[in-house]
C-alpha cells in the first residue's frame, strides 16, 4: 500500500512538473490553459489518491476531492479561456484557424 | 415537474457528498448537514432546474460508470498526448479554433460534454452558446465543421446521450 502510494504520489507530481514546463513552452494564452489544466487536474488526482493510500482513513475524503477537483477545474480554464478571448488576448501566430472571429465579424 | 426532479437531484447530491465528507451518522452532524444542505438548496434556488437534465432510469444508472471510465481514460490519454507535445523540442502544436455543434439539450448535458472537452486530448472548451461549442484545439485537422464535430464531440456524447437530456 505504502509503495503503490509512493509510485501514484511520484507519477501525479511528475505531470504536475510537467504541465509547468507546458506553462513555459506554450506560445499562447490557450495553449498554455490546456497544458495547465489537464496536467494540473490528472497530477492532482493522482496526489490525493497517493496520499489515500498512504492514509486509508482518509480515502473517502479524498475520492470526494477528486471529484469536486474534476468537476472545478476544466470549468475555470474554460472562464479564463473565454475570458482571455473577449478581452482580446490574440491567439499565437502559428494558428491556423479561427471559427469565433468569423462568428463575430459576421454579426 | 422537471424542476422538482432538479431540486430532489441536487439534495440527493448534497446528502450523499455530506455523509461521505463526516463518515459518520451522529445526530449532531445529520442536523449540522441538514441545515447546510437547506441553505444551499435555498441559494441556488433560481438556477434549481440544472439537475432536472438527469434520466433517471436504470439505463443511466448503468451509463455512468461506464462515461466516467471512458473520461478517466481520455485524460489520461490527454495528460501523455501533452507530455509528448511539451517535451519534443520542435514543439509539435498546430493551434486554433473551431465551431462543433451538439445535440444535447439540457444544460446540465451541455455543462458535462463542455468539462469532458476540456479534459480530453489537445482541446478546451472556451464557450458555449446554444448548441454550438467553441472549442481551442492543440492540433487542428482538416477545415471541415463537420470532421471537427466527428472527432470531438461524437465519442462523448453518445454515451452521456443515456445519462442526461
Amino acid at each position: 500500500m505504502v509503495i503503490l502510494g509512493n509510485i501514484l504520489i511520484f507519477i501525479g507530481s511528475l505531470f504536475l512538473a510537467l504541465g509547468g514546463l507546458g506553462l513555459i513552452r506554450m506560445p499562447d494564452v490557450y495553449n498554455r490553459l490546456q497544458a495547465g489544466t489537464k496536467a494540473t487536474t490528472l497530477g492532482a488526482m493522482g496526489v490525493i489518491l497517493g496520499s489515500a493510500f498512504l492514509a486509508p482513513e482518509m480515502l473517502t475524503k479524498a475520492v470526494l476531492l477528486i471529484v469536486f477537483i474534476a468537476m472545478a477545474n476544466p470549468v475555470s480554464s474554460s472562464t479564463i479561456g473565454r475570458s482571455a478571448y473577449k478581452g482580446g488576448v490574440p491567439l499565437a501566430s502559428r494558428s491556423v484557424r479561427d471559427d469565433w472571429e468569423k462568428e463575430e465579424a459576421a454579426e | 415537474m422537471r424542476k422538482w426532479k432538479g431540486t430532489f437531484a441536487l439534495l440527493f447530491l448534497l446528502a450523499v457528498s455530506w455523509l461521505l465528507i463526516v463518515s459518520s451518522v451522529a445526530f449532531v452532524e445529520l442536523i449540522a448537514g441538514a441545515v447546510a444542505i437547506v441553505v444551499i438548496v435555498l441559494l441556488t434556488h433560481r438556477s434549481r432546474d440544472l439537475f432536472g437534465g438527469l434520466r433517471l432510469s436504470l439505463k443511466a444508472l448503468l451509463f455512468t460508470p461506464i462515461y466516467l471510465m471512458v473520461f478517466l481514460w481520455q485524460l489520461i490519454r490527454s495528460n501523455l498526448d501533452i507530455a509528448r507535445r511539451v517535451l519534443s523540442p520542435s514543439l509539435p502544436i498546430n493551434p486554433g479554433i473551431v465551431k462543433v455543434q451538439t445535440q444535447l439539450q439540457s444544460s446540465l448535458g451541455k455543462l458535462i460534454l463542455a468539462n469532458s472537452i476540456t479534459l480530453t486530448p489537445g482541446t478546451l472548451t472556451l464557450d458555449v452558446e446554444g448548441s454550438s461549442l467553441y472549442v481551442h484545439w492543440v492540433d487542428v485537422k482538416g477545415t471541415d465543421a463537420d470532421a471537427a464535430t466527428q472527432s470531438i464531440v461524437a465519442g462523448f456524447e453518445r454515451t452521456l446521450m443515456e445519462v442526461v437530456e
